[in-house]
């Protein structure tokens, strides 16, 4: 292999931190991007991934600095070009798309202005052209009649049209390296489909070489024809997706592919009995107050909602943000208001202050998705989780014993007791909510994105552990997420939610193996089936990928 | 050289110095402060008066200690009553919202239309010039700003999902208000507090100079400034030491309450 053929070479690249000479957050890496290749860069947080995409373009953030290695683009080092070098290199040669569409456009400034900046630096384009050239790129990411959206700003845009005009800014000049860092974790799972297929033909289309960066190995998998893993700075393994797949050489890579979810055991329940939670109709309406002359806004997120939870059963709620599906437990729970329907316990009806109303406080608890936000932050482990035997009639030395015994359980020591919530990860964190929501044995969990903001491989675990204690206490558990590889794992029945309303609802083997519902069939199409081969695993894809821009 | 600690020292410094001659004055004054000796009218600082004496030959020195006393009391009474009242509405206020929310808000925007003087001297001409009417006027005065910081972090804090766990596990209100809320927002209030110690004392001074502080003879450094204003020229000293006092403390109020703002409040480090 020539110079020639090789975009861009790294080689025992070592970042570290000023001022800290013995600190590395990035240590030895070297691989090799030859033009129009695909690689997929994976490891989970804190990994150094980010920092390492950022070197690549020098945008890496002040205090990380070089400690020795090269990055090569083109066989010049990019360490050695003038600052006017480096800028032309910026945006003509690289280009990088960050996660949060949000943040990465200028909010005041029309999106018309900000597709045009990297033509007006880059290029000597009269007004007219770069007019036409934006046009026709807003048409190619899929933009509907870009000429009237010109002049319209960030917000008025969704998140996933947002991530479309970021990526044509980034494919405007043609570059020869895209640096896509997780560009799709903060959209739903339909909308990443399409923006990440849209990038992939794109960069295929021009030529441009792709380093996607992600925590996400299937996502990964699925669009790159190499990956590299990493973790704590270094280069783990890095070689071709099928081999990295089927036969993987590093621990590190085995833990990640176990940790992928996969379809959990057939469980049957008795048909006929009361069941335990049962929602009839159920409606919640948000009124945002009206000022002096403004009228109150109503808005119903939830249009008529109806499903039970059997005794031991394991009910999973599934949909894209706004789907409903967070405002459905939360009003199941009471902690907001439903307008309209009947939430019965235990085949009575519920409501504040009603005849089985302290009966169901105590006996419907809740896991939360930020294991930041769930804990006060400045209760002790033991006082946040003797509190939630605050109204169970039993003795301090029963209480204790109890508080022993759950913290075992849920795999923490007798030290972790005394620590603040910030002395603590983010899955000891969750373990600890779960520890707290099930320690007065309630009959009813609903665990909302519980595992959702977990790096892969601790979310595997806290999942286990979930499925493991719902086994052993034997709670129902209303499981709302909408990362259907978890509830693949972990329910019993799947309900698929839409614009506040209830589209499909079965077994879930049912409604993995045979979907009746369009959305349905195009949420599953985003996950892969997988089939553990020894060490390794076969990923496939179900049903066929959707029309391109579709 | 780190110019943060060096604020610290030197407010802590000056504080410690002021409180320390409060609680001196309360024990021992080198002369009774009250004690007239028409003799020794207007002296200058001596051997014998070491700051001077004043028009009836009162002790400057022993006044002025008598004065600290008063003020540090006055301040820390009317600082604990705005901050406890103020917590409690804002507390209230921000979780019940609804009409509670509006009503609660309706009197603290009320307060806050006023200059915080202007509503003292208000409530002092009804309530009448002494000790506890100034510590409830000026608390109900400086009340609202309290009121206004925590209502916003509770209405932040009650989004919590702690908070609804603790709603979730069948605690009342009270409870989670008491175990949750309060604790959490009170890292805003000291900071408030600290640097509403140096504008009530600022303000008591403004009043007592006004005369509608605490009344005379007991000595306050704002009064002690108001009857120094016919002697000024000759006896500057009346003025200079008390004015000396109230510059010395507030700056003293201010720089700790930097310091305790960065310690608390890491998003407003470095302004």
């Amino acid at each position: 292999m020539t110079d020639q053929d090789i975009l861009l070479s790294v080689q025992a690249l070592e970042l570290g931190i000023a001022g800290l000479p013995e600190k590395r957050i990035v240590r030895g890496v070297g691989f090799d991007i030859r033009p129009g290749e695909m690689v997929g860069l994976v490891g989970e947080s804190g990994s150094g991934k980010t920092m390492l995409g950022r070197a690549i373009i020098g945008l890496q953030p002040g205090g990380i600095v070089g400690r020795g290695g090269s990055i090569r683009l083109r066989g010049r080092d990019i360490a050695q070009m003038s600052p006017r070098e480096r800028r032309r290199m910026r945006g003509e040669e690289v280009a990088i798309v960050f996660q949060e569409p949000m943040t990465s456009l200028n909010p005041s400034m029309t999106i018309g202005r900000q597709l045009e900046e990297p033509l007006r630096t880059h290029t000597k384009l009269a007004a007219a052209e770069r007019r036409a050239r934006i046009l026709k790129m807003m048409d190619r990411v899929g933009i509907p009649s870009p000429a009237d959206r010109l002049d319209d700003y960030p917000h008025e845009f969704s998140g996933g049209m947002r991530q479309r005009i970021m990526l044509a800014s980034a494919m405007l000049l043609k570059p020869a390296l895209l640096i896509a860092d997780e560009p799709t974790t903060a959209l739903d799972a339909l909308v990443q489909r399409e923006v990440l297929e849209l990038m992939v033909e794109m960069t295929r289309e021009n030529g441009t070489a792709l380093i996607l960066i992600s925590h996400d190995l299937p996502m990964v998998a699925r669009y790159c024809e190499r990956i590299m893993v990493m973790r704590r700075g270094e280069l783990v393994e890095q070689g071709e997706t099928r081999q990295i797949l089927a036969q993987p050489a590093h621990d590190y890579t085995r833990k990640l592919l176990a940790a992928m979810p996969e379809r959990g055991p057939l469980r049957s329940f008795a048909e006929g009995d009361t069941p335990l939670v049962e929602l009839r109709d159920l409606k919640v309406e948000y009124v945002s107050r009206g000022g002096l002359l403004s009228r109150a806004n109503r808005k119903l997120a939830l249009k008529g909602a109806s499903l039970t939870v059997r005794r031991g059963e394991v009910v999973a709620v599934v949909g894209a943000s706004g789907s409903g599906k967070t405002t459905l437990g939360r009003a199941l729970a009471h902690l907001i208001p439903h307008s309209e329907g009947e939430i019965l316990f235990r085949g009575k009806p519920v409501r504040r202050g009603s005849a089985g109303w302290m009966d169901f406080r105590l006996n419907c608890q809740m896991i939360f998705q930020d294991p930041y936000g769930s804990l006060d932050p400045r209760f002790t482990i033991r006082r946040a989780l003797a509190e939630a035997l605050y109204h169970l009639d039993i003795g301090a030395q029963e209480k204790d014993a109890r508080i022993r015994r759950i913290v075992a359980e849920v795999g923490l020591e007798e030290e972790h007791l005394e620590r603040l919530p910030h002395e603590m990860s983010g899955g000891q964190r969750q373990r600890v909510a779960i520890a707290r929501a099930i320690i007065s044995e309630p009959d009813f969990v609903i665990a909302d994105e519980a595992v959702s903001a977990l790096d892969v491989t601790v979310r595997a675990q806290v999942l286990d552990l979930l499925a493991d204690l719902q086994q052993r206490h034997g709670f129902s558990c209303l499981f709302i997420s909408h990362d259907l590889g978890v509830v693949e794992q972990l329910a019993d029945r799947v309900v698929v939610m839409r614009d506040g309303e209830i589209v499909e609802e079965g077994p879930r083997d049912r409604i993995f193996d045979a979907p009746e519902n369009d959305y349905t069939r195009a949420l599953l199409s985003a996950i892969p089936t997988l089939k553990r081969t020894g060490e390794g695993v076969e990923l496939s894809w179900r049903f066929t990928a959707p029309e391109a821009g579709a | 050289m780190n110019l943060g600690r060096t604020n610290k020292y030197l407010g802590g410094l000056l504080i410690a110095f002021f409180l320390l001659s409060a609680l001196l004055g309360w024990l021992w004054t080198p002369y009774d402060p009250l004690a007239l000796d028409l003799r020794a009218r207007l002296q200058a600082p001596g051997a014998a008066h070491w700051l001077g004496t004043d028009e009836y030959g009162r002790d400057v020195l022993s006044r002025l200690m008598a004065a600290a006393r008063t003020s540090v009391t006055i301040s820390a009474l009317t600082v604990s009553f705005a901050v406890a009242f103020g917590i409690v509405l804002g507390a209230l206020s921000g979780y019940a919202r609804g009409w509670i929310d509006r009503a609660v808000m309706l009197l603290t925007d009320t307060l806050l239309a006023f200059p915080s003087i202007l509503l003292a001297l208000a409530l002092l001409s009804i309530l009448g010039a002494n000790i506890w009417g100034v510590i409830l006027a000026l608390g109900l005065a400086y009340m609202p700003t309290v009121t206004r910081v925590v209502r916003g972090a509770v209405m932040s804090l009650r989004e919590q999902e702690f908070i609804e766990a603790s709603r979730l596990m069948g605690h009342p209100v009270g409870y989670t208000l008491r175990a949750h809320v309060i604790p959490n927002c009170l890292a805003p209030v000291i900071v408030i507090a600290t640097s509403m110690f140096g504008s009530v004392l600022l303000t008591e001074s403004a009043l007592s100079f006004l005369g509608l502080g605490v009344p005379p003879p007991a000595p306050t450094w704002g009064n002690m400034l108001a009857g120094a204003r016919p002697y000024m020229s000759q006896a500057s000293w009346l003025g200079i030491f008390p004015g000396f006092c109230i510059a010395l403390t507030l700056l003293g109020i201010n720089l700790f309450g930097d310091y305790v703002r960065d310690r608390f409040d890491p998003r407003m480090k470095g302004l």
